[in-house]
């Protein structure tokens, strides 16, 4: 687990380095405090399958396993929400051309399904560029039923 | 824990028995190797046994992908047995379901091996 710890009312952020030891980390404290918030194991592993795929794509290919680049991770409880933010330092992508997973032609392929299931298995998911550089996602599991 | 794999032959049919996590690392490149390594050995009918697969990511899902093509062009066939509902809930959303061959059965399996 990285450095730099601090707990914010309900949120809790910290700075990770970019490791695949990380991405357990990650959806080891997500998958925690989503417990602690109440939800079934059902939404357990979707939001722990969730934060583990942005935390792959921050890691593995935003950062690209840089050590001086960390990942900034956040988990916010409130207001009926349960949100995590992961922010990368990388070079960015263009994530508004991802290829559709579900289309015939990509069906073989082994890989591009990350952010795809990010999108089916949180209520809400908004990627966006940071300045002057990185990637940032925010995942939104809805604690109550819409 | 990450993943385990042992392979026990049962008359022409490769049986692997997956246990674990296949997930980008360890998981996922030791699930590759297996594969890799019973394609250069020649064995062409290969039985995926994921009974006992605590969970899988996008990674591990693409090494199933990968590991069915190059199967499937080097002649052989590779089907899955005993899916976890995790697992059958992923292969259904990405539609993956309906390319691999899914037993629930190991006899039943073998014997769909032509």
């Amino acid at each position: 687990m990285g450095e730099n710890t601090r707990h914010v009312s309900e949120t809790v952020e910290r700075f990770l380095d970019s490791t695949l030891d990380s991405v357990d980390s990650a959806e080891e404290l997500a998958v925690g405090a989503a417990e602690r918030a109440g939800f079934d194991d059902d939404d357990l592993m979707k939001i722990g399958m969730a934060v583990r795929e942005s935390m792959v794509n921050a890691v593995v290919h935003g950062n690209r396993y840089n050590a001086n680049k960390k990942v900034r991770l956040s988990v916010t409880r409130n207001s009926g929400r349960f949100t995590v933010r992961i922010a990368d330092e990388g070079e960015g992508f263009d994530f508004d051309h991802l290829p559709d997973p579900l289309l015939h032609e990509n069906f073989m392929r082994t890989s591009g399904r990350g952010i795809f299931l990010i999108r089916s298995f949180m209520d809400e998911f908004e990627i966006r560029r940071l300045d002057p550089g990185g990637t940032e996602v925010t995942l939104v599991k809805y604690m109550v039923s819409k | 824990m990450s993943v385990k794999l042992n392979v026990r032959q049962v008359g022409d049919v490769s049986v692997v028995d997956v246990a674990g996590r296949i997930t980008l690392g360890e998981g996922s490149s030791a699930l590759r190797d297996a594969l890799r390594d019973m394609v250069t050995k020649g064995q062409k009918k290969i039985l995926l046994n994921l009974g006992d697969v605590s969970y899988i990511d996008s990674s591990g899902i693409g090494e199933l992908v990968s590991g069915f093509t190059s199967v499937t062009n080097s002649g052989g066939q590779l089907k899955l047995l005993n899916l976890t509902k995790r697992v059958q809930d992923l292969l259904q959303i990405t539609k993956l379901y309906t390319v691999f061959d899914v037993h629930d059965s190991e006899v039943s399996a073998i014997r769909s091996f032509q």
